[in-house]
C-alpha cells in the first residue's frame, strides 16, 4: 500500500541538501505523515499505537530505575524500598513501572484478539503476525525476570518454578537449568544475569517491533471489513491527521485506566507475598505469577499424568515434560495459526460461525487465567483440563474445520461499498 | 556459476569450503567462553559438603538444612512410620525407582529409600519437588510425608511421589554417617 511513491517535498535548502545524503525527514514523512491507512479502522486499531508507547514508559521508566537498584542478593530487597522512599520520585518511577508491564500485557493481549477477530494474520500478513508473536515471546522473558529483581518471597520462586522447566527436558536437562541459574539454584549469580537480560531484552523488542512496523508498512493495515483497499483515494486517509488522533484519543483513554492503578491501586496486579524477602528454606503456601500469565500456567498445571504406552509401564512422557510441552505448546501454535486458518474470509463480521467460536475462545482463555490463580486440587484441576482441551481443540479442530464447514456472509466488494452502504441504511431508518 | 559447478570441484572450490569449515570453528570457539561463563562458578562449586548434628532428632521429628543453596530434610520416622511405607506394594508406585546413590539401583521399597539397613528410620532428601522445585511441607498430605502446595504434589513418609503431577521420587543427595550423631551430606 505505502508502494514506494513518496509524497515528500523537501521545502527549503536545508532538507534539500539533507534528503540527498540521508533522507531520514523522507522516511518519516511517507511512515507517518502521507502513510494511507483505511479510513473505516475502528478504535480497536489503535492498540498498536498504545502498544509502541507503552514500550517508550517502561524503558525511560526501567533506565531511571536501574540507577538506584543493586542487584545483588543482599542489596535488591532493601534497594527497592530504598528507590520507594528516599529516591526522587522514586515511587512513581516504580509504580509506572511495575503496573506499566500490567497494562502493556493487557494493550497486547486486546492486540493479538482484535487481529484474531479480524483475521488480521491471514495472507499476505503472516510475517507481520509471525513477528508479533516472537514480541509477545520476548516480552513473557522480559516480564518475567523483571519480577524476579525486587527479591522478594515471589520473585525467587517464581524463578525456581519458571527455570524448573528446562528440567523437564530429557538427559540434559538439569545441566541446561544449573547453566541458566549459575548455580544448583537461585541465587546470587541467576539475580545478576536477569538484571543484565531484563535490560537488555526490550532493546531487542524494539528491534522486533521495527520489522513488525515494516512489515506492516509493505502489506498495509487490515479493516474491520477485511477487505484490502481497492481505490487509494476514496478508501483511504493521511495518517497524519486522522490516525495520529484518534491513536491520541486511544491512548488518552487507556492512560486514564493506567493512572487509576497507578495512584489508586499501585498494588492490587501485585502479590503481598513480593514484600517478604526471597528465603530459599521456605516456599509461600501458594505460589501464583502475575496474572497475565495466568492462562498458561493454569496449562502448565493442567497436565497431572503420565502419557504412557498403553498395558505398559513404559512412560513416554512424564507429567512434568507433559505440563511444559502443552504451555510451550500453547504460545507456539500461534506462531501457525495462519495455516490452521483456512477460510478465505478476514474478518468475523462476515464469518457468523467464526465470530461465536472466537467468543468462546476468549471466554476459555479468561477461564484458564481465573483457573490458574486457583489452588492445583480436586474440581479446579479437572476444570483446567477440559479448558486446555478445548484451547488446542480451537486451534487444531474447530478452526480448520470452519474453513470447510462455514457459509460465510456476503463480503462487501469494496471498503466503501461497505462504508457507504451503512450510511445509507442509518439515513433511512424507517422500513 | 552452474556452468561450473557440473564439472570436477576445483581447488577454488576446496578453498571455499576450508574457509567456511576454518571460520564457523573459529566463531563457534569464540562463542564458548562466554556461554561457559554461565555455568555455576568455582565458589558456587566449592560448596560440596557439609556435617550435621543429628543426635538431637527424636523418632518423629524432621530438621532442614542448606545443602549447595538447596534444603535437605532430614527426617527422624517412627517404627509405625517406616512399617507403613514398608507395606505399600511397589506396583502402586507411580515412580518404582528407589533413587537412592547410596545404597545402589533397586525398587523404592522403604528400606531403599532410608539410610539403610540398622537405619532405616533416617531418611535424608533434597527438598525440592521432583516437579518445578518448590519446597514441600512436611508432615502433611494425603501419605502423612510431605505435601508441596505449589502444584498440589503428594509424597508419602518415604519420600515416594504418590499423586500429583511430580514425576520423580524426592531425590536423596550422597549422604554418610560418620558416627550415631554426625551426618555428612555431600
Amino acid at each position: 500500500m505505502s508502494g514506494g511513491h513518496s509524497e515528500y517535498n523537501p521545502s527549503n535548502g536545508f532538507t534539500k541538501w539533507l534528503d540527498a545524503r540521508l533522507p531520514l525527514p523522507r522516511f518519516v514523512y511517507d511512515s507517518f505523515i502521507a502513510y494511507p491507512v483505511p479510513r473505516n479502522l475502528n478504535g480497536w486499531y489503535t492498540f498498536g499505537a498504545i502498544l509502541a508507547i507503552m514500550l517508550i514508559v517502561q524503558i525511560i521508566t526501567g533506565v531511571v530505575l536501574a540507577m538506584h537498584y543493586v542487584a545483588s542478593t543482599a542489596g535488591a530487597f532493601n534497594s527497592v524500598e530504598f528507590i520507594m522512599r528516599d529516591v526522587n520520585y522514586g515511587w512513581l518511577m516504580r509504580r509506572l513501572h511495575a503496573n506499566g508491564a500490567s497494562m502493556f500485557f493487557f494493550a497486547v493481549y486486546i492486540h493479538i484478539f482484535r487481529g484474531m477477530y479480524y483475521g488480521s494474520y491471514k495472507n499476505p500478513r503472516e510475517v507481520l503476525w509471525i513477528l508479533g508473536v516472537l514480541i509477545f515471546l520476548l516480552m513473557m522473558a522480559t516480564a518475567f525476570m523483571g519480577y524476579v529483581l525486587p527479591w522478594g518471597q515471589m520473585s525467587f520462586w517464581g524463578a525456581t518454578v519458571i527455570t524448573g522447566f528446562f528440567s523437564a527436558i530429557p538427559l540434559v536437562g538439569t545441566t541446561i537449568q544449573e547453566w541458566l541459574l549459575g548455580g544448583f539454584a537461585v541465587g546470587n549469580p541467576t539475580l545478576n544475569r536477569f538484571f543484565s537480560l531484563h535490560y537488555l531484552l526490550p532493546f531487542m523488542i524494539v528491534g522486533v517491533v521495527a520489522l513488525h512496523v515494516w512489515a506492516l508498512h509493505v502489506t498495509g493495515q487490515t479493516n474491520p471489513t477485511g477487505v484490502e483497499v481497492k481505490n487509494m483515494k476514496k478508501e483511504t486517509v493521511p495518517f497524519t491527521p486522522y490516525a495520529t488522533i484518534k491513536d491520541f484519543l486511544g491512548l488518552s483513554l487507556f492512560f486514564i485506566v493506567f493512572a487509576w492503578f497507578v495512584f489508586y491501586l499501585p498494588d492490587y496486579m501485585g502479590h503481598p507475598d513480593n514484600y517478604i524477602r526471597a528465603n530459599s528454606l521456605k516456599t509461600p503456601a501458594h505460589i501464583v505469577p502475575e496474572w497475565y500469565f495466568l492462562p498458561f500456567y493454569a496449562i502448565l498445571r493442567a497436565i497431572t499424568f503420565n502419557i504412557s504406552i498403553p498395558f505398559t509401564d513404559i512412560v513416554l512422557i512424564n507429567s512434568k515434560l507433559g505440563g511444559v510441552l502443552a504451555m510451550v505448546g500453547s504460545i507456539a501454535i500461534l506462531f501457525v495459526l495462519p495455516w490452521l486458518d483456512t477460510s478465505k474470509v478476514r474478518s468475523a463480521s462476515y464469518r457468523p460461525l467464526y465470530k461465536q467460536f472466537f467468543w468462546v475462545f476468549v471466554v476459555v482463555s479468561v477461564l484458564l487465567g481465573w483457573l490458574g490463580s486457583k489452588p492445583a486440587d480436586g474440581g479446579y484441576v479437572i476444570a483446567a483440563q477440559i479448558l486446555t482441551a478445548y484451547y488446542f481443540a480451537h486451534f487444531l479442530i474447530i478452526l480448520p474445520w470452519l474453513g470447510w464447514y462455514e457459509k460465510p456472509k456476503q463480503v462487501p466488494p469494496s471498503i466503501a461499498d461497505a462504508v457507504l452502504k451503512k450510511k445509507s441504511t442509518a439515513a433511512q431508518p424507517a422500513e | 556459476m552452474s556452468a561450473k559447478s557440473k564439472s570436477e570441484p576445483t581447488r577454488r572450490d576446496f578453498l571455499y569450503i576450508a574457509t567456511g569449515t576454518m571460520g564457523a570453528v573459529g566463531a563457534a570457539a569464540v562463542m564458548w567462553p562466554p556461554i561457559r561463563l554461565m555455568s555455576p562458578d568455582a565458589s558456587t562449586l566449592a560448596l560440596s559438603s557439609i556435617e550435621v548434628d543429628v543426635s538431637s532428632i527424636e523418632p518423629g521429628q524432621a530438621i532442614t538444612v542448606k545443602w549447595r543453596g538447596k534444603p535437605v530434610f532430614i527426617r527422624n520416622r517412627t517404627d509405625k512410620e517406616v512399617e507403613e511405607a514398608g507395606a505399600v506394594a511397589i506396583d502402586e508406585l507411580k515412580d518404582k525407582e528407589a533413587r537412592n546413590q547410596n545404597l545402589g539401583a533397586g525398587p523404592a521399597t522403604a528400606v531403599n529409600r532410608s539410610a539403610g539397613e540398622g537405619k532405616e528410620n533416617w531418611i535424608v532428601m533434597i527438598g525440592n519437588c521432583t516437579h518445578l522445585g518448590c519446597i514441600p511441607v512436611g508432615l502433611s498430605g494425603d501419605f502423612g510425608g510431605w505435601f508441596c502446595p505449589c502444584h498440589g504434589s503428594h509424597y508419602d513418609t518415604a519420600g515416594r511421589i504418590r499423586k500429583g503431577p511430580a514425576p520423580e521420587n524426592l531425590l536423596i543427595p550422597p549422604f554418610e554417617f560418620i558416627s550415631d550423631e554426625t551426618l555428612k551430606i555431600g
